[in-house]
């Protein structure tokens, strides 16, 4: 990353306790502006609350940051001017219409009755919820709200904008078309500030990457540096065979690298980075006779880079978001 | 990859793109035309679930069938008699049950999180608040209306006349701005519309009987008759009444005033402040 980019947003030892748990404990962020930044961590890491103060929605209880220029703390509604917020801490009217919704933000943005309906309209058009427009939102699908979520964001361009686990909970189409949607608006200009906790989610979209743990910076860099600190993903190959299953594990072993033989009896992995070798594995395998049902190269899970990052597995409720389908 | 072909139902980069490109900001609205916008939305959510007026119109007209036909005659001699003397009360009633569920939906509110994209906006902090109230008034002014149309049609007529049924509601609807903030401030405080519900039924009922609404406090025991002539819902029936008969009781409709202010004056700060906070 360029230190000499400006950066969008600059916080310093924020911190903030409810109660006796500290849920951010001083944490510094510099996010480049006109980039994805990716926040990762499991559940109860302290990423929401991270926003909530960068987003002026409670005040840090030490520490400071600017967002866009603008002290937090001082320059609160300045903030408010140029960001948005999106994902599961920022919402939509449920009881009201797709449409009377945006109209609704327009309105209070400051736009006119007209001006307000026209860019309703457009974004309605634009995230394919015009003909579920004049429907209460509570009857959308998952997908659907999500877009309008984000549309909700766009009533007026926001120079910021907060994502908070914006594919938690969707099928994978709408998931791809979520990515999208951040893509196109970073091209545009807008700096995001995602949060995740799917390892797999930073890589596709984000820049730079940190990952908090319990309220701390555990580590940083892009998603490349972070995936060779974790160490290896893994070549995974189910056989059509089983009895062929030692004769696979050697050739991978001599091939690729250290080979784990899964529960399931056709199954085996190998420690593989690199995908040009898990390439190499596959075709020595062929040349050695063994049919493959399947294989995959895997990334590293959220659980192994914290594995490798903080000697802990993340807790047990991000263990099994993480195990969904993805 | 592109998407210039998209099914209806997905996003099209393409226009996502030129959607996000301008990035005009419109002047800042007003305080004034934003706490306006809310009370709109206020208002949409009256219009997509009617029903809503149900809960806050039946039980008064409940309660205004069974005292007048059950309990009338025993207690005023006629029904007739009983229904000039307790409709006014029982506007007081039906608008100040109404007032809870100001409470209740913006209770429904904080746990959305619509609230947070609310307090994100570079808006007037208290405009969510005062709009929602302006949009309660609507409801407020329905149910009034209610109780009294029904009234009427069951024979009730009042000395003031038409002028003097709007004064007596215009008197319980600005008493019930006041009022509401009580409300507010459990609907932030307990966890759920139910408990603000319980909380809130469990203070205004108890209150509503203990006064001069149903029966006239002459003939009860001393001590209970002293609480019912000091309970501000008391005051404002009789307020009620007194405008409906057309004679106003300058004293009473003061001291509702008063009391209502006092009210704002200090469940008002506590509610915003408690907004911002949470």
């Amino acid at each position: 990353m360029t230190r000499s980019a400006p950066l969008a947003v600059e916080a310093t030892g924020l911190a903030k306790s409810f109660g006796s748990t500290r849920a951010v404990a001083g944490i510094d962020l510099a996010v480049p502006a006109g980039t994805i930044y990716g926040v990762l961590g499991p559940n109860g890491a302290g990423k929401t609350t991270t926003i909530r103060m960068l987003a002026t929605l409670i005040p840090p209880d030490a520490g400071s940051a600017r967002v866009l220029g603008h002290d937090i703390a001082t320059d609160a509604d300045a903030v408010r001017g140029l960001v948005s917020l999106t994902g599961q801490l920022a919402s939509v009217d449920e009881e009201l219409t797709g449409r009377e919704n945006l109209v609704l933000l327009g309105r209070l943005l400051g736009h006119g009755r007209a001006a307000a309906r026209d860019r309703a309209d457009e974004l309605l058009t634009a995230f394919g919820i015009a003909e579920a427009a004049a429907k209460l939102v509570k009857h959308y699908s998952g997908g659907m709200r999500r877009r309008l979520d984000i549309a909700a964001s766009l009533v007026v361009t926001p120079q910021l904008m907060f994502l908070d686990e914006p594919t938690t909970g969707l099928d994978p189409r709408s998931r791809n078309q979520v990515w999208e949607i951040a893509r196109a608006l970073v091209a545009e200009g807008t700096t995001i500030l995602l949060c995740t906790q799917y390892l797999e989610e930073a890589d596709q979209l984000a820049d730079g990457i940190v990952v908090i743990d319990r309220g701390q910076v555990i580590a940083e860099g892009t998603p490349g540096q972070l995936k060779a600190s974790v160490g290896s993903g893994s070549l995974r190959v189910r056989l059509l065979a089983p009895d062929q299953r030692a004769e696979a594990a050697r050739v991978l072993e001599r091939a690729v690298g250290a080979v784990v033989l899964d529960p399931d009896p056709a199954s085996l992995s190998a420690a593989c980075a690199d995908p040009g070798r898990a390439a190499l594995g596959v075709a020595e395998l062929a040349r050695a006779g063994v049919g493959l049902a399947d294989f995959s190269l895997d990334q590293p899970s959220l659980d192994e880079v914290f594995l490798s990052l903080t000697g802990h597995a993340a807790d047990a409720s991000s263990r099994t978001l993480e195990e969904q389908p993805s | 990859m592109t998407a210039t072909t998209t099914a209806p139902d997905a996003a099209d980069t393409a226009a996502v793109r030129r959607a996000i490109a301008s990035t005009a900001r419109p002047a800042r609205p007003g305080p004034l035309s934003t706490a306006l916008t809310f009370g709109w939305r206020g208002m949409l959510k009256v219009k997509h679930v009617p029903e809503q007026l149900l809960d806050v119109t039946i039980t008064p007209v409940m309660f205004l069938l069974m005292f007048t036909y059950l309990f009338g005659g025993a207690i005023a001699g006629s029904t007739s008699a009983y229904l000039d003397y307790t409709l006014p009360g029982l506007l007081v009633m039906s608008v100040l049950f109404t007032t809870v569920y100001s409470g209740v939906s913006l209770n429904t509110d904080m746990t959305k999180g619509v609230v947070d994209r609310f307090r994100s906006l570079p808006i007037w902090r208290p405009a969510p608040l005062l709009g929602s109230l302006l949009g309660d008034s609507v409801r407020y002014v329905i149910a009034g209306t209610v109780i009294i149309v029904v009234g009427v049609a069951l024979g009730f007529r009042p000395e003031g006349g038409p002028l003097g049924a709007v004064a007596a509601l215009g008197l319980v609807v600005v008493f019930s701005f006041g009022l509401s903030w009580v409300f507010s401030v459990l609907g932030l405080l307990l966890r759920s519309p139910n408990a603000v519900m319980n909380a809130g039924f469990m203070g205004i009922f108890p209150l509503t009987f203990l006064s001069n609404v149903f029966v006239d406090p002459a003939t009860l025991p001393g001590p209970l008759q002293a609480f019912v002539d000091v309970n501000p819902i008391s005051i404002l029936a009789t307020a009620s009444r007194s405008l409906m008969a057309g004679d106003p009781d300058g004293t009473a409709i003061v001291t509702s005033l008063v009391v209502a202010a006092l009210l704002a004056a200090v469940f008002l700060p506590l509610t915003t402040r408690l907004y911002r906070s949470r």
